[in-house]
């Protein structure tokens, strides 16, 4: 099981997913309308690394996570 | 040496902490930049949201690309609410000469707008509400979008 936890504003627990990559999760998420928006302007980090696609295998206990934009300072 | 505090930031003591650190260590130049939440649009303060992990690393190689001038950054920043006239964040570098020091400050404090996973919310009502207007998506945003 890989978790996907979800940061800052889109507050929503983090989840278990069984999946081998990451566009597997892509279609988990599919009609979730709720996320789409975050879906759209978020980035993927793997294991705290962000990725630049979706062909990426996933191991159990990966945590992915979904970065929607920042503004620090 | 990057630093996350709950709450404003206690400037006085962290500048003065950061100088007295490193004024005899030769560098000629510290220069800091420090953001301070202003009164505008109706807000009672910000608040902020911080991914430990990845501004770990996004610092760490700040602080890599410094050394190379012979250079170090500093910086602390808030998680959680600040009130207005407190400050957020302070970003500093030491180097041996200003020009080194001028440059990397100004390269350094925007990257750190662009690329710093922080979250910003503006406090109405006692409400956090996420500054999407003010926000920039990060690189390869939307990879799970349609």
């Amino acid at each position: 099981m890989a978790t996907v936890e979800f940061l800052g504003p889109i507050n929503r627990e983090p989840m278990d997913v069984d999946i081998a990559n990451l566009s597997e999760l892509k279609e988990i998420f599919e009609g979730d309308t709720e996320l789409e928006k975050w879906l759209e302007n978020s980035a993927i980090a793997v294991n705290d690394a962000l990725v630049s696609h979706l062909n990426i295998p996933l191991l159990s206990r990966d945590k992915i996570s979904l970065l929607p934009p920042v503004c620090g300072g | 040496m990057l630093e996350l505090y709950d709450g404003p930031l206690p400037i006085e003591a962290i500048t003065n902490r950061w100088y007295s650190s490193q004024h005899n260590k030769n560098y000629g130049a510290f220069i800091t930049f420090i953001g301070t939440v202003r009164d505008e649009s109706g807000i009672e303060g910000l608040s902020f949201d911080i991914y430990e992990p990845i501004i770990t690393s996004w610092f760490d190689t700040w602080q890599e690309k410094a050394a190379t001038k012979n250079a170090i950054v500093v910086m602390a920043h808030s998680i959680g609410d600040v009130p207005l006239h407190h400050s957020s964040y302070i970003a500093g570098v030491f180097s041996p000469k200003r020009r080194v020091a001028l440059e990397l400050i100004d390269s350094f404090v925007e990257d750190f707008k662009a690329s710093a996973p922080i979250w910003k919310y503006d406090l109405i009502n006692g409400e956090r509400v996420y500054a999407e207007d003010r926000s920039t998506a990060l690189p390869n945003s939307g990879l799970l979008g349609k």
